[in-house]
């Protein structure tokens, strides 16, 4: 059961992966589909394995991820 | 204030402060090292602030900051540290902020002397820095106009939002003359808050922002016509000069600021003896007054520039007022040295002569 | 069950903005922080910022307070002059190193001495950015830049300049840290000093300096995962973390 949740700006994202490497759980990737920019946008592709710390968003540069802790 | 004899420098100190400014950023160089120390002594008095830049460079951009707010601040220097403030001025040129320099200036080039010059011409009125930009320039020739010009200039420059510059050589900065200076009525600061830094709330919560850097070209040439458009506007509206004695003359002496004072005397003396020569006197270096030569009478066969710098410099806009009709020669000392009356009767002597035997 | 936002965009962030760094550069990062900060202190209102000119050159387009682009290097004098008239306002100047420590070396020493309060983010990547990977006072010995192409030299190009230590022996500060922008970690830390430095404006304490050590993936030609490494295993030993100075 997830205990948290990450939503993705896809439009802003820009593929640096920062995030990929900072999720403790590994819950995220660079997806396959191309964003209007061009770039591989993020995705969480475990939301089950998501505990809600935030530590991608807080590395993020271009602020695309918001993230929910569910109790 | 009552009327008063006063040093150039201390003069226009005390007019800028009479005209609302508060803020003064400079740096020491000889000759106008009175201007800061008079502000640093006065400016706290009268609720303001003096900062002695680390140098000529930060202090102009230290006036950037300050005009960007909307309040009325200057800076003064003489001419190497001019220069120095090329790059900031037009900055502030660029991103329209309104702003009063004096320069006092100083034999050149390089380090030069600390004597009056007038080198300064072709920096002040092309702007001295980098791109497309106009600095309003005013010369005085007494001090009763360095006053009124301070106040002025700071007037001007709230009303375009740009730049304006007095050019007085060191003789304005180190003579004493009686001076009337009169508290300037001045605008609100906050009647800036349109375009000014520091009025986030004023504006009902809408930012400011001050940029110069248009990387966009159909943006910089508008940016930049826009700016022409003023300087057109400018032209018509603001530009100043004086006609002595053209009425009948043949011979023109045009010169500014100190140098219009020995022609103002060689002038008169010549008319005593009966010669009809004239003076006109650009009291705008920039805009520069072109009708005061184009409307010159019939009379007129020759022009003379008498000016502090070698090689004379206002002459090239001289001759492009007159669009070259007119014989234009030149004198003048330089380096530190002014022409006297007798050098300039002496020059207006042997040129009618030649007018009248050609 | 309930869902709590824990983290989302800063109000002071423009949003609907996109930034032109490139893919994985920290400049970003430092952008939100300040955003974070001012938005936690509430100064959104009576903030004054200088972009510098370098790659922060449009800061002013996604960072919704009051802002003027400064000359290359002369934010802090730019900065003092605002910080004079309005002494209500908060000021805060953004510089890289190029900016900061070679053109505008002389500017923030001053300002730092002048000790007015002022808040000043420097971003150390140890590159000039913008104009294409040239060496910067910052460039580390060895290191490979378009105008070092075999490596910083120091009997050429003397010695990399760590300006948090040498501002520090200043009378003028308040306060000086160096942080790092590389991993959530650090930038945990980073946030708080960043804070930190605007809270001391804000209880007029003088001028407080954060020393942002940061990547340039373009500039470094490496990927930006591998950039926050190297930053880690070799700017970092050069470049200790740490309060330099803090007047408490």
């Amino acid at each position: 059961m997830a205990k948290g949740r990450v939503t993705v700006r896809e439009e802003f994202c820009k593929s640096c992966g920062l995030c990929v490497e900072a999720c403790p759980k590994k819950t995220l990737r660079i997806a396959d589909h191309l964003n209007p920019k061009g770039h591989r946008p993020v995705e969480q592709f475990k939301p089950d394995d998501c505990v809600g710390c935030a530590m991608c968003a807080r590395i993020c540069p271009d602020v695309v991820l918001t993230v929910y802790k569910i109790d | 204030m009552a009327r008063a004899l006063m040093k150039g420098t201390e003069a226009i100190a005390e007019a800028a402060i009479q005209a609302g400014c508060k803020y003064f950023f400079g740096y020491p160089i000889t000759p106008q090292n009175e201007i800061p120390e008079y502000m640093s002594a006065h400016l706290p008095k009268a609720g303001g602030t003096y900062v002695q830049g680390e140098s000529e460079v930060a202090s102009i951009n230290m006036v950037m900051g300050g005009a960007s707010t909307g309040y009325r601040v200057m800076t003064t220097s003489s001419s190497p540290g001019i220069s120095l403030m090329s790059e900031g001025i037009s900055y502030i040129a660029m991103a329209e902020l309104p702003c009063v320099i004096v320069n006092i200036s100083r034999g050149g080039p390089g380090l030069g002397n600390i004597l009056p010059a007038q080198g300064d011409y072709r920096q002040a009125t092309r702007g001295g820095g980098h791109g497309d930009y106009h600095v309003f320039v005013l010369a005085p020739g007494n001090l009763q106009e360095a006053v009124d010009f301070t106040q002025d200039a700071f007037d001007i420059s709230q009303k375009y939002r740009m730049p304006v510059m007095i050019l007085a050589d060191g003789f304005m900065g180190q003579m004493m003359e009686a001076v009337d200076i009169k508290p300037r009525k001045t605008e609100d600061p906050k009647s800036n808050a349109d375009w000014a830094l520091g009025w986030f709330d004023e504006r009902g919560g809408k930012r400011a922002v001050i940029y110069s850097m248009l990387m966009n070209p159909d943006e910089l040439e508008a940016h930049n016509t826009k700016m022409q458009k003023k300087y057109e506007l400018i032209s018509s509206n603001e530009t100043r000069y004086e006609h002595f004695m053209v009425d009948d003359a043949e011979l023109i002496v045009t010169s500014y600021g100190t140098t219009s004072r020995v022609c103002r005397s060689a002038v008169s003396n010549l008319r005593d003896k009966g010669l009809k020569v004239g003076m006109v006197r650009p009291l705008t270096l920039w805009p520069f007054p072109n009708t005061a030569y184009s409307d010159l009478p019939k009379s007129v066969k020759g022009i003379l520039s008498v000016e502090m710098s070698a090689g004379a410099q206002m002459v090239d806009d001289v001759r492009l007022a007159t669009l070259c009709d007119l014989p234009i020669d030149t004198t003048g000392r330089w380096g530190g040295h002014s022409p006297t009356v007798r050098q300039v009767e002496e020059k207006c002597e042997e040129l009618l002569k030649k007018a009248i035997n050609k | 069950m309930s869902e709590t936002q824990v983290f989302g965009m800063p109000k002071v962030w423009k949003s609907e903005v996109h930034t032109h760094y490139c893919p994985g550069c920290t400049h970003g990062i430092a952008h939100r922080l300040v955003c974070e900060a001012i938005e936690e202190l509430g100064i959104q209102n009576r903030t004054m910022a200088l972009a510098p000119v370098g790659c922060a050159v449009f800061m002013h387009q996604y960072l919704d307070i009051d802002m003027m682009e400064a000359a290359h290097g002369r934010a802090p004098a730019t900065a003092t002059g605002m910080k004079t008239v309005r002494a209500d306002k908060i000021v805060f100047t953004y510089q890289g190193d190029g900016d900061l420590a070679s053109i505008g070396m002389g500017e923030i020493v001053h300002a730092m001495n002048r000790s007015l309060p002022l808040t000043v983010i420097f971003i150390n990547n140890a590159i000039y950015g913008m104009t294409g990977g040239q060496m910067a006072p910052t460039t580390l010995l060895g290191q490979k830049s378009t105008t070092s192409p075999t490596g910083r030299d120091a009997k050429v190009n003397g010695y990399p300049i760590r300006v948090s230590e040498l501002l520090a022996t200043l009378a003028g500060p308040a306060y000086i840290e160096r942080v790092a922008l590389t991993s959530p970690k650090y930038i945990i830390k980073a946030k708080q000093a960043i804070l930190k430095a605007f809270k001391n404006q804000v209880e007029n304490k003088g001028v407080s300096f954060v020393e942002c050590l940061s990547t340039c993936p373009t500039n470094w030609g490496k990927r930006p995962v591998d950039a926050c490494k190297w930053l880690e295993e070799t700017m970092m030993p050069y470049y200790p973390l740490g309060v330099l100075k803090d007047f408490e």
